[in-house]
């Protein structure tokens, strides 16, 4: 709907950040990711929808690292990431946020964010207990840069506050902060907008935006509010029960006959998890 | 003693101190002032004076008072910092007590080697000087910690506690049998090794009189724990160790190492745990494979309970308490007592009970320990904003499903494979 001719075109020039190639995911017997291939272009925003249990938040934990597909390959920029562990992933530049908040409570905000710098930090202990010229130059730009990602996602009053006792919001937002730390090319939002009133989410869309362009990334958004969906994407998958059954342009998919039985025909307005 | 003067320092109003120099000051007139006490103004109080700290406060307690605080700063790094519950801590203690016994004494007798050793050139066995002994036993220390660390850490929390247990039984189990490895005397057996050399200042030799000296001593390793500790906290490491606590697999996924990171955590608990050693064996002039045992382990943990988990000044105060109870306070409470009433009960015997007692309490009425760090006051009495919203306050969205994550530190069942550290993959039931 509002995408952009200019969005489209970048679309088609952008070179191609991620590459997920054939994956499948058992759990025992049951195939909670079957054959599903994909990919996302440079400066773009992709979404993931389907029904609850899809397969989608198993499918980013197999782009982090977290899970092992059972087979398939993903390639991100030129490095294939299929075997690498988690931390090597998020340094290579895959960032995510969780479906349910997972901060480090007993921290605060900054040091939240601070935390995601790690890999891009190389002080060791040495450095840190003469706090030699060079590892206080890189603290202080790493808290200039926590700061600013703070500043960002507009929670920079709170940076001294631990992280639990933040409100609900702001924990999201301090969520994509500390995605943002890790200077990502691929940003994955998993249901960001769960919990958000619909001035939130119409606000969520411009923010998603802002992020893919000021960042200069691609946004991979797990979401079910579809609103925010048909408005936020340049190009939507649709999963259901672990295939895909659809991808193309929001226009596409909202004309779709089986994205429509998949929502539609089994159980109605059922808002997934 | 020591540990309560930089919380005074910072309430001293118009005292322009700034921030980073007050813990260091305050530390030092604290240490400075107990010298002075045991140099100058005790040796010249009246008789009775002079038996009241010969009785209750000896330099003897106050100094090995430290060296238990010297360890318990290491195990906080561990459990404190990283979140690893280590119930075998007393390995690196003696590993630490070992080091100085075959580097400082005449045991190794077969050679000679003096290396500004506090022996005569003359005699047989290995006699490097006791600062050298330091840094060896702490290096030894460090080695072992990642030695031990690199088969366990994998283990998620409860096992990882089990095996570190079977660490603590097994390391001094070695010593205690080690006087015959293959025909090899390499730890004397259960008679331990003595005498250690004493401690080397220039020309200089501590004698077991020495007791002021070995005090400034054992303050100095004390404060380069402290100052390490804290230095480390506060940057790259420390961060990580911190949100390995918090959330381990949100941790992994910002880009933190958690083997490594959990590595690191063990190595610099180690050194704390080598020093320590080095200094204890100094302060008894020898090692004893039976001072070793799993109770260590537990007034160790009681000592970072007591203190407040995670707070350097809380587990020295907590330390220092513990060990003060545990050396003097409990056997001159009870010869007080017995004297009074009449009665034979050995007060002694009964410390374990006690620090059990004490862990049991802390955990029922007071978790955050008796100086609790800031963030953990935080969790254990105040509600958080998210919890209170859960529960219906009206702050602004509704925070759904937001304990789940909890789970993690507990999810071991079989599982889909998630990648860990090196690829093998471990079972794990979670979803993310
Ligand atoms: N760790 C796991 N162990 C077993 N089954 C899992 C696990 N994670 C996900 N599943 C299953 O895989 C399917 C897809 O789940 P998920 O990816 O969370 O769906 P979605 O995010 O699309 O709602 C579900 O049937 C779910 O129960
Ligand atoms: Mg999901």
């Amino acid at each position: 709907m509002t995408t952009s001719p200019q969005t489209d075109a970048s679309l088609d020039a952008g070179t191609v950040k991620l590459h997920a190639d054939r994956i499948t995911v058992k759990f025992g017997g049951l195939v909670a990711v079957n054959d599903v291939s994909f990919t996302i272009p440079g400066q773009s925003v992709v979404s993931l929808i389907g029904p609850n249990g899809a397969g989608k938040t198993t499918f980013f934990n197999v782009l982090t690292g977290l899970y092992r597909a059972t087979s398939g390959r993903v390639v991100l920029g030129e490095t294939d990431i299929t075997n690498l562990v988690p931390h090597r992933i998020a340094a290579l530049g895959m960032a995510r946020t969780f479906q349910n908040i997972r901060l480090f409570g007993l921290m605060t905000a900054e040091e939240n964010v601070k935390v995601a710098m790690h890999s891009k930090l190389h002080s060791g202990p040495f450095h840190t207990i003469v706090r030699t010229p060079r590892q206080r130059r890189e603290e202080r730009k790493a808290q200039e840069m926590a700061r600013e990602l703070l500043e960002f996602v507009g929670i920079g009053k709170v940076a001294n506050e631990y992280a639990r006792n933040l409100s609900y919001g702001d924990q999201r937002r301090l969520e994509v902060a500390r995605a943002l730390a890790l200077e990502p090319s691929i940003l994955l939002l998993d249901e960001p907008t769960a919990g958000m009133n619909p001035q939130e989410s119409g606000r969520f869309t411009q923010f998603v935006h802002r992020v893919r362009d000021e960042k200069d990334l691609s946004v991979l958004l797990i979401e079910h509010d579809m609103s925010v969906v048909m408005q936020v994407s340049d190009r939507i998958t649709v999963l259901d029960r672990g295939e895909k059954i659809a991808e193309g342009s929001p226009d596409d998919i909202r004309s779709d006959t089986r994205v429509i039985e998949a929502y539609l025909g089994k159980s109605g307005r059922d808002k997934t998890t | 003693m020591v540990s309560d003067v930089p919380s005074r320092a910072r309430r001293m109003p118009g005292l322009a101190i700034p921030h980073r120099m007050r813990w260091p000051l305050g530390y030092t007139a604290a240490a400075v002032l107990v010298f002075l006490a045991y140099y100058y103004v005790i040796p010249n109080l009246g008789a009775g004076g002079q038996t009241f700290f010969r009785n209750w406060l000896p330099l003897t307690s106050i100094n090995e008072a430290l060296v238990w605080v010297i360890c318990a700063l290491g195990l906080n790094i561990v459990v404190g910092y990283a979140g690893l519950l280590d119930l075998g801590f007393v390995a690196f203690w003696a590993l630490g007590g070992y080091t100085a016994g075959w580097l400082m004494s005449g045991f190794f007798h077969q050679v000679k080697i003096h290396i500004f050793g506090g022996a005569t050139a003359t005699v047989p066995g290995i006699h490097i000087s006791f600062w050298l002994v330091l840094l060896i036993g702490a290096g030894f220390c460090a080695l072992w910690g990642v030695i031990i660390g690199a088969p366990t850490l994998r283990l998620k929390s409860d096992y990882l506690a089990l095996v570190t247990l079977g660490f603590g039984e097994i390391i001094p189990q070695v010593f205690t049998n080690g006087d015959n490895i293959g025909g090899f005397n390499l730890t004397n057996g259960s008679k331990g090794i003595t005498p250690v050399d004493p401690i080397g200042i220039g020309s200089t030799r501590l004698g077991p009189f020495d007791l002021v000296w070995k005090y400034l001593i054992f303050v100095l390793i004390a404060a380069v724990v402290v100052f390490i500790t804290l230095r480390l906290r506060d940057g790259r490491l420390g961060r990580a160790w911190l949100a390995i606590r918090e959330d381990e697999l949100a941790a992994s996924m910002m880009g933190v190492p958690l083997m490594r990171t959990k590595l690191s955590a063990y190595a610099v608990g180690a050194v704390a745990g080598g020093l320590a050693g080095v200094a204890f064996a100094t302060h008894v002039g020898g090692v004893l494979p039976d001072r070793f045992n799993f109770s260590i382990s537990i007034t160790l943990l009681a000592m970072v309970v007591l203190g407040g988990m995670g707070n350097v000044w809380g587990v020295m105060l907590g330390a220092l308490v513990l060990a003060w109870v545990n050396s003097t306070g409990l056997p001159q409470f009870g010869s007080s007592f017995n004297e009074e009433f009449g009665t034979n009960i050995n007060f002694p015997s009964y410390n374990f009970l006690l620090f059990g007692g004490i862990l049991v309490l802390m955990m029922l009425f007071r978790r955050e320990g008796i100086l609790p760090e800031s963030r953990t006051r935080l969790v254990l009495h105040e509600p958080s904003r998210t919890d209170m919203e859960s529960l219906g306050a009206d702050m602004e969205a509704p925070a759904p499903e937001l304990d789940e994550s909890a789970s993690l530190k507990t999810a071991i069942a079989e599982g889909p494979v998630i990648a860990d550290e090196t690829g093998t993959g471990t079972g794990m039931g979670e979803k993310v």
